[in-house]
């Protein structure tokens, strides 16, 4: 039944890949696309549906055999019947993810039927997005580290593919490479990983290598290293310091994609990954501090950055990669649950927020600068009500998702220990307020500041865009509450649901101190709502100096992306330049010299060659002809061409032979 | 009766004094009338002696020599008149155009 999840994005992909542009109508392209994500839709429900009614446990569908059985050496001289099946896995984290990426996908297949419906490469957008969903649900669906690494590699294609889609654009082009190449990055730490699992335990399995890190059949040393070199790998794609810098500038991609594939799921594979591998990060405690710090670190980090941003699109980049990094403090508090539930309310949210945004920009014709909008709040007002809501939630405001899983994710933290981590998480959570509803008031409030031109064209979307962006914010407002805290009266449902894949996590803190903690958290949160409207709009003016004039310096290293891209340029693209230019010394130097000193052999070989040619064989055959024609200069003077000299010799032979004749008879 | 060797003395001298004309003089026409001379030399031997054998073969062959010679003269004039048109000159030391 599951199995059948990935396969109908796949033949949707296959469809209008090969056929749509040349057979397929744009309708059809478009049946086709949404079709295939919305009956994959229907086959997650029904497969939720029917995990839910059964026993709960984890099924298994095997395709079939890929690697068949063959021994391979082990650590410590041991050998290990080695397999790896074609096979799904699908227990309570899968049925979450695939529901994650199928609901939110088929939403946003619908959104870009509205959003894509002028571009020329219409097919081809479908024909990616589909493949992307289906590399996505391999990657959920894999029941061992082989198969998901197909869907890792996959989305990660697809991510080139989509951020690169309007490819003759430079800095898209560009963009789809820096995303490929630092996934690469981390995919060499992750392929590490596995094969540190592989040695050390003789299985990719995922169950299996859950099972034998639980029964204590790694060392704690080996299980950091496997674990740390995996968190490396989702590093790259979710987006972590340090490997974050590709995620602002994959907003080179149509907004869609970058709301399905940057937002929604594709970054969230990592923490995905460290969920389903959670007995592994456990049994190294080290492994998970790192996360954790790192997870905090990212948060506000790249908060920080999101302050300061005018591309409203690139705003949402960074709180991206800062709400990625709360999924992974939770991870590494041990709270795995949680962070899931991150996850999957960050796909409603920061969906429905990057939908919304590209609905302004549709509105806009195409502008992506908050210094050229603002007052777009009655002009608009079916996306300004969304995109509000969206706000509302990221900033943890009680009752909307986002503050449900927020909190429990810092609730989380506090009880583990990680008490920096945590303080960070909160400070984090200010800024996410500040910036998100910076964002609101720049776009939404205030003056208008397009041009003239622009003004005249604004309009709402259609509602081919509208509606899936009101059913997201239906989803972000009370998406929530399957995980509501016993404190607020709930069950935290969510997590006694994942507790079959992910563990049950038990918060030791006491009633009082998880209210105090929610209402800290609230309280910085409405703290940054105010401090922005207190900036953006109370003062009125110009949005745009305000930061700048008041932090001039701090201003100038975090507009500056603290100068991150600018290092990596230095150091890893100057050290693979120097190293290029080492290369091309070596070439030009040893390796044409031995080419050039080939040349030259071959050619003095050659002169000498040519050199017996003319002398010896031409002289051969030139000697010939001179024999000849002296042989003939001697001869030629018999022929003097006087008759009478021929007549004498007709006749001296005559008397020759008759003489002959004569004396012989 | 002649005698035969007047026959064989008359013969040889007409051959000989041909001979002589065909190698050393220098006009074709002088040298064709030398090869008739050559041939009449060869046909009074031819007749010479057959009448003295009493056998009719040596007229006989007599015979077939003057045909020839007619022929070989017709030949000959003809190629000497068509030399003379191109030359202008019957002169045979012009006729070189073989001389290696």
């Amino acid at each position: 039944m599951f199995a059948l999840i990935p396969l109908f994005p796949l033949i949707g992909a296959l469809a209008n890949g090969l056929l749509g542009a040349r057979v397929f109508s744009r309708k059809g392209v478009q049946a086709v696309a949404v079709g295939s994500v919305g009956l994959s839709f229907l086959a997650s429900a029904a497969s939720f549906v029917k995990l839910l009614g059964g026993s709960g446990e984890a099924a298994v569908a095997r395709l079939f055999t890929w690697i068949p059985p063959s021994p391979v050496p082990l650590a410590g001289g041991r050998t290990a019947a080695f397999s790896v099946e074609l096979a799904f896995r699908y227990d309570s984290l899968a049925a979450v993810m695939t529901l994650v990426v199928t609901g939110v996908g088929l939403l946003i297949h619908v959104y870009s039927v509205g959003y894509m419906a002028h571009d020329r490469g219409y097919a081809r957008f479908f024909a990616y997005l589909n493949l992307f969903t289906f590399a996505m649900l391999v990657l959920v669906l894999g029941a061992n580290l082989a198969v998901l690494f197909i869907g890792w590699e996959g989305v990660g294609l697809c991510s080139y593919l989509l951020i690169g889609f309007w490819f003759t654009k430079e800095s898209a082009a560009s963009a789809g490479k820096k995303a490929f190449l630092t996934n690469r990055v981390g995919d060499f730490g992750f392929i590490l990983g596995v094969g540190i699992l592989l040695f050390v335990l003789g299985t990719v399995d995922l169950a299996d290598i859950n099972r034998l890190v639980e029964a204590g059949a790694m060392s704690p040393g080996l299980a950091t290293a496997a674990a740390l070199l995996l968190f490396f790998g989702a590093t790259g794609k979710s987006a972590q310091i340090p490997l974050y810098t590709w995620l602002p500038d994959a907003m080179e991609g149509p907004t869609p994609v970058s709301a399905l594939i940057h937002a929604a799921t594709m970054v969230t594979a990592g923490v995905y990954m460290v969920a389903r591998l959670h007995p592994l990060f456990t049994f190294s405690g080290f492994a998970l501090d790192v996360i954790a710090l790192v997870g905090a670190g990212t948060a506000v980090y790249a908060a920080t950055m999101a302050l300061v941003q005018f591309d409203i699109k690139r705003v949402l980049a960074y709180s991206t990669i800062s709400q990625i990094g709360y999924m992974f403090l939770g991870l590494g508090s041990g709270a795995y649950a949680a962070g899931v539930f991150h996850l999957m309310t960050h796909a409603f949210f920061k969906g429905l927020l990057f939908l919304a945004a590209g609905s302004v920009i549709h509105a806009l014709s195409g502008e992506q600068d908050m210094r050229k909008m603002g007052g777009l709040r009655s002009r608009i007002p079916t996306t300004y009500r969304v995109f509000l809501v969206g706000a509302l939630a990221i900033a943890g405001v009680p009752g909307l998702s986002g503050f449900f899983s927020k909190d429990e994710i810092l609730a989380a933290a506090f009880a583990s220990g990680q008490t920096a981590a945590w303080a960070l998480g909160v400070a984090g959570a200010g800024l996410t307020a500040f910036y998100i509803f910076r964002l609101i008031f720049m776009t939404f409030y205030g003056p208008e500041r397009m041009d003239v031109e622009t003004r005249g064209h604004v309009h709402e979307s259609p509602p081919v865009m509208t509606v899936p962006l009101q059913i997201l914010a239906g989803l972000s407002a009370l998406g929530g509450f399957v995980g509501l805290p016993h404190l607020l009266g709930g069950g935290a449902w969510f997590g006694k649901f994942l507790a079959s894949s992910t563990g049950l996590h038990e918060g030791h803190l006491a009633p009082g101190t998880e209210a105090l903690l929610m209402a800290l958290s609230v309280g910085v949160g409405l703290a940054g709502i105010y401090g922005a409207y207190a900036v953006y709009v109370r003062r009125g003016g110009a949005p745009a100096g305000w930061m700048k004039a008041k932090f001039r310096a701090a201003y100038r290293l975090v507009s500056g992306k603290y100068f991150v891209d600018e290092f990596y340029d230095r150091v890893v693209g100057g050290g693979v330049l120097k190293l290029g230019r080492l290369a091309t010394a070596f070439d030009l130097k040893v390796i044409d010299g031995l080419v050039n000193g080939a040349a030259a052999l071959s050619r003095t070989v050659s002169r000498l060659s040519m050199f017996f040619d003319a002398k010896v064989v031409d002289g051969a055959v030139d000697g010939v002809g001179t024999v000849h024609r002296a042989a003939s200069r001697l001869l030629r003077r018999v022929q003097t061409g006087y008759v009478y000299n021929y007549a004498l010799a007709i006749v001296s032979g005559l008397v020759i032979i008759l003489a002959l004749v004569v004396s012989v008879f | 009766m002649v005698p035969i060797n007047a026959v064989f003395v008359l013969g040889i001298l007409l051959f000989f004094l041909g001979l002589f004309g065909v190698l050393f003089r220098k006009n074709l026409i002088v040298m064709l009338m030398s090869l008739e001379l050559l041939l009449n030399g060869a046909n009074v031997l031819l007749v010479g002696l057959g009448f003295h054998l009493r056998s009719p073969r040596g007229s006989i062959f007599a015979l077939f020599v003057i045909l020839m010679a007619v022929a070989e003269a017709a030949v000959g004039f003809a190629l000497v008149l068509s030399y003379f048109r191109q030359k202008r000159t019957y002169d045979i030391d012009k006729l070189n155009e073989l001389k290696g």
